[in-house]
């Protein structure tokens, strides 16, 4: 057993771990993040991609020893505290990104990071960014209007942050 | 290399209607209720169950695809750290029952024992032979690896023809033959159509081809998962299946459980496409472990044991012959298809061709019609039900045939389509196959469909590209289809000898303040049953959508029901949820009638409300009516204290969605790469409840029947071994794979519900692979191609155009012996290589 402290979706947890226990085990079955879930054994899927340190990785080819001492950030942790869903979560309930819903929690961390690596991307872009994740039940078009609008929206909320003076009304 | 002209770079305008308050609930564009905890990962998948005390359990699955078990030894396992107990199929043998086929085609169906885990013999790779129960995942994993098994092999055989000649390796080696069944269609001998043999004995021009279905793996995002509490005598089992109640009485039969001592509760479940349409070994194993051990268990199966051991799909050889005159007017149709069942008939193995065997006349006027089908055994993992369920393989057949007549006669495809096939004004329509057609205007969606993709530009550019010889060809592919849904009309069901019906259930529960539930027989995967029921209830009980809640996949609170599947679900379910609000409505009209000291025929029900007409200010909600029942204190002399409601729906007869889809790909003639440039669609699905949700389910489908046109396809080496068995090897399109897909309806309302509604789950499915197929050979018949067999991977274009023909694809197989690219154009021929060929 190796001793391990993570901060996961904000909150700080030391743990005892087999050395060969994956990441998106540790999340399920010792911390009982089972909103993150495993959908192969050889990581093409995505279904398991969570945020290290803010970059989307996939949670199944990763040791939890190799998230000791750093944060992890998934599904159960991007909205905000008042219970108000990210743009991500919004957008792919407004398109209709999601039918069994069960790609969603790794296609929406994979989206989050590739919008913030790429702001405003392309219909192309997104459907080459977001290769990593299967999904068997959308075709994919509406996940793609999806992460368009939450890029949008993204982008707009990143505007306004940067463009209004401090204590202007929300 | 040409550049693409005109590559969208924006996703299409939704055509979709906004989301304003109409004043009905059915056609808006609700998002969905479902999307809430899905969104937020607080979900209830069944690997998310944790009980106290529970055990983990995992299988050992056979590396042999036919062979005998010596012996095994599983003293090293038991010894493990973690592990609680071992079994074998010898330690089971007298409590496991047997697995349940539930459809038996033909009074003489071939139906081999088929244990939950194996006990002599494995008939082939995957098959369960031990289990291992520890205290963790982990350790009951470890533990597999000490598991010793003594095989002694046996003769194997994979291919179907292989499997029927004289002299084969057989499967079940107390059975005379790899013949499962040969179930026969014959529009003739019906009564339902002309003599087919006359038909093509005199016909003008027939064309016969050969084609195949390859096998497909359904490959549910979600792995299949079972956990079983075993409490007392009674047992909860939650299972990733998309059909609890079927589960609950089969394992009762199995297992010997009693029924009413079982509970099966499907929680949320990720994705089905029919490969949870089934009764699976390890639902039964769970239960036996947990009753031996009385402690709760959970097995979570690893993406390689799913793909190896869920069962597939498709895996058809398809021998069509289509006979016209030279006008091109179709005057028969005669399939004969072998059907790989693999190794045992599962749930509805045998079924899965018959529900096609009515369809392969497609949406055309055929006065002759022949199915012939032979069930086959192999030593492979068994097939059963995969998105369409045997309507996609009909419908590949017809319109793949369709296009080579057209070639044949020099007719544009669409014209000879056009010219044969049902009109408006001919529905309802009874076909040569005996099925009533219910509704339609193929001439419409066509028309819309042309427009949709910009037909005659996509044409001049074809024209263009041919004459300059550019590498990259250009070509268009239609499938103008119908197909059967809306499993299904009972007594038909009984003619086709499958055990169960085909009606649904639905109960609806007024709450003292006024919300509502409804309890539906259907379970949702994905479909979005909890939004559109949602829609139907408010809309027929006048409450807000938002005070409706959708109960489904628990056998203790939906007591009856017939599950999901079959596009059945809105035809069928929905159906029976507006049958119970009817009720509902009617005994709420009593009530109201007491309270507002009115004669019932008084009262108009509208919004909600029951009002005496005639009498302003005088009325009462439905809901206050609900707390009016709770408190019962004021009540109609005689009535019980509910207006609660159960309903069911069992249909007349079939739906029949159409549509038109039309593909235009680029192919690279130099890499053999396939591009889809454009795909759009026109399909008819009768009404539409929610419109956001069949637009998904249309995608979806269409993607899925692209990916068995493009990429996917189960392979098995020559010794039995899966070898396409994670997703490494197993081809599922990603994004990057897939275009964007131009969507439209019309709508035709089906007569036969009460939701007016025809069913959408697999219609893109159903459409889309002949669409793909008949545009690549569309790109490269100029070639001197004539076929291309699916996948359609870019080494056997390149072959193709290289070899021209098929790229050798029929020699290599082996198969021109009785079938092949032949086209007999002398009347009076009907040859040998055609479908009634005596090839066995």
């Amino acid at each position: 057993m190796t001793q391990i402290s993570v901060r996961v979706d904000g909150v700080n947890y030391t743990d005892d771990v087999e050395p060969r226990t994956l990441l998106v085990h540790y999340l399920r079955e010792q911390l009982g993040k089972v909103g993150t879930v495993v959908g192969c054994d050889t990581s093409n899927c995505g279904a398991c991609t969570v945020h290290l340190d803010g970059e989307a990785v996939k949670s199944c080819s990763v040791l939890a020893v190799q998230a000791d001492g750093r944060a992890v950030t998934t599904i159960e942790g991007i909205a905000q505290d008042d219970g108000s869903l990210h743009p991500m979560q919004k957008a792919f309930h407004e398109q209709h990104g999601l039918q069994c819903g069960f790609c969603t929690p790794g296609m929406i961390m994979a989206a989050i990071d590739l919008v913030h690596d790429n702001p405003d991307p392309s219909e192309h872009e997104v459907r080459e960014g977001i290769e990593g994740n299967l999904c068997r039940c959308t075709g994919y078009q509406n996940i793609v209007r999806a992460v368009q609008a939450a890029a949008a929206d993204m982008r707009g909320a990143a505007h306004a942050t940067a463009t209004e003076p401090a204590g202007a009304p929300a | 290399m040409t550049v693409t002209e005109d590559r969208p770079g924006d996703l299409p305008e939704r055509t979709l209607p906004e989301d304003t308050a109409p004043a009905k609930e059915v056609g808006r564009p609700r998002r969905r209720k479902e999307d809430a905890r899905l969104i937020t990962g607080r979900t209830t998948w069944t690997d998310n169950m944790v009980l106290p005390g529970m055990l983990h359990l995992a299988i050992l699955r056979s590396p042999m695809a036919h062979a005998r078990i010596r012996s095994i030894d599983t003293g090293a396992a038991r010894e493990a750290p973690g592990v609680v107990a071992v079994f074998t199929g010898r330690d089971l043998a007298d409590e496991q029952g047997g697995l349940f086929t539930v459809w038996t085609v033909t009074p003489d169906m071939v139906r081999p024992d088929h244990p939950s885990i194996a006990v002599d013999q494995v008939k082939h790779v995957g098959e369960a032979v031990a289990i291992i129960a520890a205290r963790s995942r982990a350790a009951a994993q470890d533990a597999l690896e000490l598991v010793d098994v003594d095989y002694e092999p046996l003769p194997v055989v994979l291919d179907m023809e292989q499997a029927l000649a004289e002299g084969a390796p057989l499967t079940h080696d107390h059975l005379r033959s790899n013949e499962s069944f040969h179930f026969v269609f014959d529009s003739g001998q019906a009564g339902t159509g002309a003599n087919v043999e006359e038909t093509f004995a005199n016909a003008e021009v027939v064309v016969s081809r050969r084609f195949v279905q390859q096998r497909l793996i359904p490959a549910f995002m979600e792995p299949r998962a079972v956990v079983v509490q075993p409490q007392g005598d009674t047992f909860t089992l939650w299972s990733s299946t998309q059909v609890p109640h079927i589960v609950r009485t089969v394992l009762a039969l199995t297992t010997g459980i009693p029924e009413h001592k079982l509970r099966v509760i499907a929680p949320d479940v990720g994705g089905g496409f029919g490969g949870k349409l089934q009764v699976i070994p390890e639902e039964v194993l769970c239960l036996l472990v947990a009753r031996r051990l009385g402690k709760p268990v959970k097995w979570n199966e690893t993406r390689s044991e799913s793909l190896m051991s869920g069962h597939h799909g498709r895996d058809q050889i398809q021998y069509i012959d289509v006979a016209a005159d030279r006008e091109g007017n179709l005057t028969g149709i005669r399939a004969r298809l072998l059907n790989d069942m693999g190794a045992y008939l599962r749930l509805v193995s045998p079924g899965i061709p018959i529900f096609g065997a009515f369809m392969f006349g497609g949406a055309y006027k055929v006065p002759a019609y022949r199915f012939d089908c032979t069930g086959v055994f192999t030593n492979k993992t068994p097939t059963d039900a995969y998105r369409g369920a045997g309507r996609p393989e009909a419908t590949f057949a017809v319109e793949r045939i369709m296009d080579e007549l057209a070639v044949e006669l020099g007719m544009d495809p669409l014209e000879l389509r056009r010219r044969n096939w049902i009109k408006t004004d001919e529905f309802p329509y009874t076909t040569s196959a005996g099925l009533e057609f219910d509704s339609g205007d193929y001439d419409t969606a066509t028309d819309m469909a042309l427009e949709l993709v910009g037909y005659d530009e996509l044409r001049a550019e074809q024209q263009r590209r041919r004459e300059a010889r550019d590498p990259v060809q250009l070509g268009i592919g239609f499938s103008t289809f119908t197909e059967m849904c809306g499993l299904a009309p009972s007594r038909v069901l009984g003619t086709l000898n499958y055990a169960g019906g085909g009606w649904e259930s639905a109960s609806i529960r007024m709450l003292p303040t006024g919300k509502v539930e409804v309890v539906t027989g259907t379970s949702p995967h994905g479909q979005g049953h909890e939004t559109a029921w949602s829609q139907l209830a408010a809309d027929r009980l006048g409450v807000p959508f938002e005070d409706v809640e959708v109960l489904h996949g628990d056998t203790a609170i939906s007591a009856r029901g017939l599950d999901t599947y079959g596009s059945r679900s809105l035809v069928v379910g929905g159906a029976a949820v507006v049958n119970a609000a009817e009720k509902v409505v009617a005994k709420a009209r009593k009530v109201a009638a007491h309270l507002l000291e009115a004669n019932e025929d008084d009262l108009e029900f509208s919004n909600g409300k029951f009002a005496v007409r005639g009498t302003p200010g005088s009325e009462l909600s439905i809901q206050e009516i609900a707390f009016a029942t709770f408190s019962s204190h004021n009540w109609p002399e005689g009535m019980e204290s509910s207006i609660d409601a159960d309903a069911t729906f069992d249909p007349v007869n079939f739906s029949y969605p159409h549509g038109t889809h039309i593909c235009a790909v680029e192919v690279d003639t130099e890499t053999g790469g396939v591009t889809i440039r454009r795909y759009g669609s026109i399909d008819d699905v009768g009404v539409i409840v929610n419109p956001t949700i069949v637009e998904g389910q249309i995608h979806g489908g269409v993607a899925q029947g692209i990916s068995q046109a493009l990429y996917e396809e189960a392979v098995y080496d020559e010794a039995g071994n899966l070898t396409t068995g994670t997703f490494v090897d197993y081809l599922l399109p990603s994004a990057a794979d897939l275009p964007a897909f131009l969507t439209g309806n019309t709508v035709h309302a089906a007569p036969g519900n009460p939701v007016g509604a025809k069913g959408v789950g697999e219609a893109g499915c159903i459409a889309s692979t002949p669409a793909v197929v008949n545009a690549v050979l569309d790109a490269l018949r100029p070639l001197g191609v004539s076929d291309i067999r699916m996948p359609m991977t870019p080494e056997r274009v390149w072959r193709a155009i290289q070899e021209g023909g098929d790229g050798g694809d029929r020699a290599t197989a082996g198969s021109n012996a009785y079938g092949g690219a032949q086209t007999e154009t002398t009347a009076g021929v009907s040859t040998p290589e055609s479908s009634l060929g005596g090839d066995r």
